[in-house]
């Protein structure tokens, strides 16, 4: 954490050249050669995107270089921009102490990714909060149901364009 | 809502023939075991627990939506209401995530008063865990004992903040208040004798029979079922996971304090017990350090347009009373980033994602608490033991239905 704090590396050029031994990118290097679409380094986090139907072998790939255990992950509504949705998956290595974030970009049209329950299953409640509050939909999840809104609630709430107040 | 038949996707019939010998019980929202409105619904068999589903939201307060639709700096209140038995813990994750995304510096005495109560906070947090557990194992006395120290920390909480719990005393970048006088000496009385006072619960309790046959060997919870399930923090650690932010991720400067984690590889709920007990002694450490070595400085950021103004100054001084307008009125923009910022509050690691768009309302603001990763354990830690269990299975995970539905 130290040693770059303060350098931001804006673009996947940047960090493959700066930063090749971090084992995160490596891996994600290693996995396929075009696998990785983006990468930044700023404010001392490292985060990778890739495309959304690459994120269980991305994240497989980031378990087997060390990064063992699945911390959180949300969405971010990015309305009314295309591709709406932005899903953050926040994973920390106890071996390394350090955390990657792996992002991915999901269209409003087709708002379904694979589920990661297969690697961590504590990824369960972080998707059934997803799939509640944002919509997204998370294929081969063992119990995709709401959890904090009642489950006969409709809309979503977090999302941008459902208002913070007042009637739907 | 209405269904009395609950939840008929999970608790479903095992096997044929099976329907006249499974029962289903709804234990919740308002069982008292449940330190909350967590409703489990349960499976059993006889006395054993067959499965369980844990049907939680009921707090859901919306309490990120609402986040994005204030000011930075209105946020902190709401933070304190989320994990609503650590205060400190929250506001401290919030300013540390936006402070990063401001790329700010804190004064060195403002990052140790912030080490000093959230320790005090953590002490508050397991004085509840531990009265509340040995309440639900049929130990009341211990209730009354640990509160009647946790009532010195509140007052201390009133002292510093004008709040007993919703204290909002971390502000970003820095403290809302100089510490008020007297502060120091009182939380050195307390640390002074509270080391006996642990002794005293551990004499109540850890050579009580009764206690330690509830808790031993109940509520197996494997090292491997908790990396995968994400449970983090002292059911973490008491499950062999040799893991504790403030060690290997230090913020705040806790790098600067000498403090031992305390890890157990028995993984029940007695090494839950044992490990929080260590916990508590290790932060009255810290809290030692903290005041023997406290620098000597300002306690807020020298950043007039993010920091609100001194009273003074902003009476008297033209430039800081529009400094202090223009704060109030219209915020102050935080340049765009995301940022996940984790700290180890008293249930575990507590994590803030910050996502900003450039202006001086967050775009997004997700809330990390280690009760909600926790809460996936419990049917793994309960299944195929008795009824009786859950309820000291539930005690030893520290639940806060707060923080959980948020």
């Amino acid at each position: 954490m130290a040693e770059a704090q303060n350098k931001t590396l804006a673009d996947k050029a940047a960090v493959l050249e700066s930063m090749p031994d971090h084992p995160a990118v490596k891996a994600l290097v290693a996995w396929r050669a075009n696998g990785l679409a983006d990468a930044r380094f700023d404010r001392g986090e490292l985060t990778l995107s890739v495309d959304k139907s690459d994120i269980v072998p991305a994240l497989e790939a980031l378990e087997a270089a060390g990064y063992n255990a699945f911390e959180d992950m949300t969405a971010v509504d990015w309305y009314p921009s295309a591709p709406r949705f932005q899903l953050s998956y926040h994973i920390l290595s106890h071996g390394l102490k350090e955390r990657v974030r792996l992002r991915a970009m999901v269209d409003e049209a087709d708002p379904e990714v694979e589920s990661i329950t297969g690697i961590w299953a504590g990824a369960n409640y972080y998707e059934r909060e997803v799939f509640d509050l944002f919509g997204v939909r998370f294929a081969g999840h063992p119990n995709l149901r709401r959890i904090l809104m009642p489950d006969e609630w409709v809309g979503h709430p977090l999302r941008k364009d459902y208002p913070v107040e007042g009637y739907r | 809502m209405g269904d009395l038949v609950p939840t008929p996707v999970l608790v479903a019939p095992t096997a044929e023939g099976a329907r006249d010998q499974h029962m289903v019980l709804n234990m919740g929202p308002q069982h008292p075991s449940t330190h909350g409105v967590l409703r489990l619904v349960l499976e059993i068999d006889g006395e054993i627990v067959v499965r369980m589903y844990p049907e939680i939201g009921y707090l859901h307060t919306g309490i990120e939506k609402t986040c994005e639709a204030k000011f930075y700096q209105q946020v902190v209140p709401l933070t304190d209401r989320v994990d609503y038995l650590g205060p400190m813990a929250n506001n401290l994750c919030y300013c540390l995530a936006v402070e990063k995304l401001l790329e700010l510096e804190i004064p060195e005495k403002a990052q140790w008063i912030r080490v000093l109560l959230t320790e005090v906070t953590r002490l508050n947090s397991h004085l509840i865990w531990l009265g509340t557990h040995a309440m639900d194992i049929g130990a009341l006395t211990v209730f009354l004992y640990t509160f009647r120290e946790r009532e010195e920390i509140l007052r201390m909480f009133e002292m510093v903040s004008g709040q007993r719990m919703m204290t909002s005393y971390f502000r970003i970048g820095g403290l809302a208040l100089e510490p008020p006088l007297g502060l120091l000496d009182r939380i050195q009385a307390f640390i002074k004798t509270f080391p006996e006072k642990i002794d005293e619960y551990s004499n109540l309790l850890t050579g009580n029979p009764i206690f330690v046959r509830r808790l031993k060997g109940v509520g197996h919870l494997s090292k491997e079922d908790a990396i995968a399930l994400s449970v983090t923090g002292p059911v973490a650690r008491a499950s062999g996971i040799d893991y504790d932010v403030r060690r290997d991720n230090p913020y705040s400067s806790y790098e600067k304090f000498d403090f031992n984690v305390p890890v157990s590889n028995d993984c029940d709920v007695w090494a839950r017990y044992v490990l929080r007990l260590e916990e508590m002694r290790q932060s009255v450490r810290i809290i030692q350090q903290a005041l023997d070595g406290m620098p000597e400085g300002p306690v807020k950021a020298n950043a007039p347009k993010i920091v609100l103004p001194d009273r003074e100054a902003m009476k008297t001084q033209m430039e800081s009373l529009i400094h202090h307008f223009k704060i109030v009125t219209e915020g102050f923009a935080v340049p765009a980033g995301e940022v996940y910022q984790a700290i180890e509050s008293g249930h575990g690691t507590m994590g803030y994602y910050v996502v900003s768009d450039g202006t001086a309302k967050p775009w997004r603001v997700h809330m990390r608490y280690p009760g909600f990763a926790t809460l996936q354990a419990l049917e793994v830690m309960c299944k195929g033991r008795l009824l009786a269990d859950v309820v000291a299975v539930i005690g030893s995970i520290d639940i806060v239905l707060g923080e959980i539905d948020r």
